[in-house]
This record gives C-alpha cells, sequence and structure tokens, in this order.
C-alpha cells in the first residue's frame, strides 16, 4: 500500500485533540520532540485520569467498605462504581465477577495460585503459547514445582501466526487450563482467543487469557469469547499503575479459596478460624488500590469515549504506515509479520544492537522498548537475544512514525 | 549527532564491537564465567589462561551483546593479556570508577596502569548513559567472577 493510500484512510480520531489530554507529550526530551512509542510497556495518562485521581484525593478519600461515615460511604461508592465499569469495559455479566488486582501478573498468579493449587494435581496439562510474556508461563512454572503438572506449549509460524490446528493437537484428556495471550506483547500477534476458547469448551476445558495487550487496542467480550478468566492490567490502558483486573466467570471465582488472607476479605473472624465473603472480596485481602481504581475507569471512559473503530482505524494505519516506512531502511527486518496484528512493531537490524539502536533513538527524543520484551522463550524461538519495539497507542502519529525513521537512518549512518 | 553519542560511539568502539578481538574459546582456559545482563539479553563467557605465577597468559570470549559490550569485552581481553591478576582486579575496579564517577581522575591511579587506563578512557562516555554502564561493565565483572572462582555473574 503507498503512502498515500494510507492518507486516504485518515481516521476519525481526533488525534491533535487526544495528544492535548496528555501532558507529557508535550515534554521534550534532550531537547527534541518527544515521539513515544512504547505505549505496550506502559501507557501515558490523560488529564482526566490525572485529575481524577488528584480530586479523589483531595476530596472523596477514605478507606472503603468499613467506615461509617459519609467519606468512607463516598470513597466506596466511587470505588465500586469503577468496578461497574470495568464490567462493562469487558462486558461481564455481573461487577461480581470483576476482581481487583495489583496488575496482570498477580491476576494471573492469583488464578494459579487459588484455582490451580485447588483442582490441579500431578501430571495434568496447562496449555499455554510460545507468544507469551513471562508473566504467563512463570506462574505456571511454580506450579509445575509445586504440583508436578505439565505445560505444553502451542506454537506460531515463523511470521508469528497462531497455528490454531497445532494448538488443538495438543489439547487431550490430560488437559486441564489453556492459558493463552489475546496479543503478544512481543511482536503483535492476535491470536484468534474465541476460537481457541471453543476448541478447548469441546472437552470442557477452561480457558485464561491475558488479555494486558488487547484491552488497550479493542473491544473486548468476555461473554462473547466465552472466557472463564479474562486478566488485563490499568496503565496500559492509559490507567495509573498499581490496580489489574481479573475477571472469572461467577461459578469459577465461587468454587476457589482465597487468595491471600486478612482484612477486608472475611466474613468472620475467630482465634481458631475464618469465613470467607463472597467474590469478588473474598479475593481482595487488605485495603485496595482505591484511587487507582478510580483512576482506572476514568480511563476506561475516556478510551471508550473514543470509540474502538476509531482507535483501531488509526493504530492500524499506523502500524501500516510504520511498517512501509521501516521497510525502507536497508538491513532492517521485522520480527513478526502475522496477518492479525495489533499496532506493535519488532524489528532488528543488521549493523546495530536493539540496545544501541534504543540509545540513538533516545537521544532523538524516540523512546522505544528493546530487549527481550519479558519474553525470552520467544526470542529462542527466533534465535534473537533481543529485539528493539515500537509499539503504538491512542495519541501516536505519523509524525512519530517518520520520526523512529529518521532515527534509524542515524543508527545506519552511525553503524552502517 | 548528539556530542554524548558522538563520544559513546567512536570509531575506536565502533571497531571493536564489528570485528571483536580475542572472540574465541582458548583450549588450555584454566579459568571462564559466563556473564550475563538480563535486562538487555547480553550474554557472554570470559575465558582466562592463568599461569602457575599468576600471569595472565591468554585471554578470550565468546558471546554476543551490543556494541558497547562487546567492544568493551574485546578491548579487555587485548588489555590484560600479560597482566597479573592482582593487576586485572585493580584494573577492574579502576574501569569501574571511570563508568560510573564524574571525578574519576586518572592521574589518582596506579602510574602502571597508565596506559591501560588512557585505553579504556574511550569507554568513559557510557557516564553520561546510565543504562549502558551494565553494558560497558559486563566483561569485566565476569572476567572478575572467573579470576574468584565463581562460575556465573549477572549485573542485576
Amino acid at each position: 500500500m503507498s503512502a498515500s493510500t494510507v492518507a486516504a484512510m485518515a481516521p476519525a480520531l481526533d488525534v491533535a485533540k487526544i495528544r492535548r489530554d496528555f501532558p507529557i507529550l508535550d515534554r521534550p526530551v534532550y531537547d527534541r520532540r518527544l515521539a513515544f512509542l512504547d505505549s505496550a510497556a506502559s501507557a501515558q495518562k490523560p488529564r482526566q485520569v490525572i485529575d481524577t485521581i488528584r480530586q479523589a484525593m483531595e476530596e472523596e478519600y477514605a478507606n472503603v467498605h468499613r467506615g461509617a461515615y459519609w467519606l468512607s460511604q463516598r470513597a466506596t461508592d466511587r470505588f465500586e462504581t469503577a468496578r461497574e465499569t470495568v464490567a462493562r469495559f469487558l462486558n461481564a455479566p455481573s461487577s461480581d465477577e470483576i476482581v481487583f488486582t495489583r496488575n496482570t501478573t498477580e491476576a494471573i498468579n492469583l488464578v494459579a495460585a487459588s484455582w490451580g493449587r485447588t483442582f490441579l494435581k500431578e501430571g495434568d496439562e496447562v496449555v499455554i503459547s510460545e507468544i507469551e510474556h513471562h508473566a504467563n508461563i512463570v506462574p505456571w512454572h511454580l506450579l509445575k514445582r509445586e504440583k508436578g503438572i505439565v505445560l505444553r506449549v502451542a506454537p506460531v509460524d515463523e511470521a508469528g501466526n497462531f497455528l490454531l490446528d497445532r494448538f488443538e493437537d495438543l489439547l487431550n484428556d490430560r488437559t486441564r487450563l489453556v492459558a493463552i495471550t489475546h496479543v503478544s506483547n512481543a511482536i503483535g500477534t492476535i491470536v484468534p482467543v474465541a476460537e481457541v476458547i471453543r476448541a478447548a469448551h469441546r472437552r470442557d476445558v477452561p480457558v485464561l487469557v491475558d488479555g494486558s495487550q488487547a484491552a488497550p487496542h479493542m473491544r473486548v467480550d468476555v461473554q462473547a469469547l466465552d472466557a472463564d478468566f479474562y486478566v488485563f492490567t490499568g496503565h496500559k490502558v492509559y490507567g495509573p499503575t498499581g490496580i489489574g483486573v481479573l475477571y472469572g466467570r461467577s461459578e469459577l471465582l465461587e468454587s476457589m479459596p482465597p487468595y491471600q488472607g486478612g482484612g477486608e476479605m472475611i466474613q468472620t473472624v475467630s482465634y481458631e478460624e475464618s469465613t470467607f465473603k463472597e467474590p469478588p472480596f473474598r479475593f481482595e485481602a487488605g485495603t485496595p488500590a482505591i484511587v487507582e481504581a478510580i483512576g482506572l475507569g476514568t480511563a476506561i471512559d475516556y478510551l471508550q469515549a473514543l470509540g474502538w473503530e476509531n482507535v483501531q482505524a488509526n493504530e492500524q494505519m499506523l502500524l501500516q504506515y510504520a511498517t512501509e516506512r521501516l521497510r525502507e531502511i536497508p538491513g532492517l527486518r521485522i520480527v513478526g509479520t502475522a496477518r492479525d496484528k495489533a499496532a506493535i512493531l519488532s524489528f532488528v537490524m543488521d549493523c546495530a544492537h536493539p540496545h544501541d539502536i534504543g540509545t540513538i533513538l533516545d537521544r532523538s527524543g524516540v523512546a522505544i522498548r528493546a530487549g527481550h520484551h519479558c519474553a525470552q522463550p520467544l526470542m529462542e524461538r527466533f534465535e534473537l537475544p533481543a529485539t528493539a519495539r515500537a509499539s503504538f497507542g491512542i495519541y501516536n502519529t505519523r509524525d512519530d512514525v517518520d520520526q523512529l525513521t529518521e532515527a534509524l537512518l542515524q543508527v545506519r549512518e552511525i553503524f552502517g | 549527532m548528539t556530542d554524548d553519542l558522538r563520544e559513546l560511539y567512536q570509531e575506536i568502539i565502533l571497531d571493536h564491537g564489528k570485528r571483536p578481538r580475542n572472540l574465541r574459546h582458548p583450549e588450555d582456559a584454566n579459568r571462564e564465567a559466563k556473564g550475563n545482563n538480563p535486562l538487555c539479553g547480553d550474554r557472554l563467557t570470559v575465558y582466562l589462561k592463568v599461569g602457575a605465577d599468576g600471569a595472565i597468559d591468554d585471554v578470550a570470549f565468546e558471546g554476543r551483546g551490543c556494541a558497547i559490550s562487546t567492544a568493551s569485552a574485546s578491548m579487555m581481553t587485548e588489555i590484560l593479556k600479560g597482566k597479573t591478576e592482582a593487576e586485572a582486579h585493580r584494573l577492574f575496579e579502576t574501569f569501574q570508577e571511570m563508568c560510573t564517577s564524574d571525578e574519576f581522575d586518572a592521574a589518582a591511579h596506579d602510574i602502571e596502569d597508565a596506559d591501560a587506563i588512557e585505553r579504556l578512557q574511550v569507554l568513559a562516555g557510557v557516564r553520561q548513559f546510565p543504562m549502558r554502564v551494565k553494558c560497558a561493565t559486563l566483561a569485566w565483572h565476569t572476567m572478575n567472577a572467573a579470576l574468584e572462582g565463581e562460575e556465573k555473574v549477572s549485573t542485576e
């Protein structure tokens, strides 16, 4: 596709207006305009989220679910409203199926520790894929050590396409869980999770979907997907750090023991015994991340108000444009060219190591990620120590791509 | 290009990065250690042949990494050959200080090390890039571990 065709597909997203909502984008780096291309690691925050958090702390802050006073009631209302916002965001049947966690990592660990320890035994198999983030590998390794479960790994092809047939071949009578990413953080592949879930459900195997990289880019409907667990993190959807989400089907959550013990999650406690609350509170021991949850609610409202079609059109336009521009650079190879990709572009250059690329780009105001992207097994699969990765969000423009391209040409100049 | 980038990626560093010296596995090495920088995935192995008199008769490395870590490893092998173990330890500490301290003063160090320090000065540009200091020092940490009889070192 030519650059002019891409331009003709100009999206209906008012990116200039969006950019004005993100104060950090006005901040020069080394006296250069900031081209922030690392939203897959963590997205920047709009003023609306920042203001919400400040306002919540300045005007309506107290601990939740315990105070007999107005402020506590007000904070509790806002915290629980955020839970409802998250439930609508995922189209969950009920906000009781939304558990707040610290992040995606904790959400997966919660499932592994609570559901996994209860229902998995030696020889039981958990199927993951080659494109998982460490967060969806290591918790299962812990269960492997503790319980002797077996991990099966569904492959991708050289382009990074998820191989549905090969995945289905791994399912057998010992399969107890499929834990799979929705979108690869390292190479952008979109996994056909609806088909994965259908195949698993034909064998009555529940499926956990790691939606960390999907939630910022596409509409997620846990009912349409028929997902059993769906997890994502707040800071990648333009919300604060310290707040993540576990959606779990109510029957599953109800069958699970607590993850951690403490305040908030109990019904009664004596010195001999405790009884526990119903989900989601059973899984939220201790004072939760109150203002972070409220901030996440605002971030979701902000993102949804833009319209998914617009967000996706802009990001896909940027992905195509960046792919074209980067292909102009001699000696640059894009890693991961799956048919269905989110706006994540990994690449290597024959003249320079990703770490050197990252340093030179940084001095040009271009922020990208260089490294293994917490996906070391995938890097080994592609026989690469690391890649450079540009990832796009709602505030990115073709100017960012042009700035990236110019900086990459400078890398060629230095190392070429 | 900014001045600090120009200083970081000097000709000599680019040259050692592209054509590293002593990139091999000596058959008769009697010390070795693996170095790993989990942050960027750089891995290398340093091999040393230390004589009965404590002299480093041979030093080489294998592995792959960024230009800075490869150049640093390559230059280290050239500098350490013929030094004693004690000198290698001392240079390791001097080099670390050079890469991290703005107050580094070459004149304050042992006059015997003057040549080595002068050659290593080309890597001092990493001071302006705190996230790259570990790249420059990985080979040296690994060499030090090999001398101390440790098998593995990680810079994180």
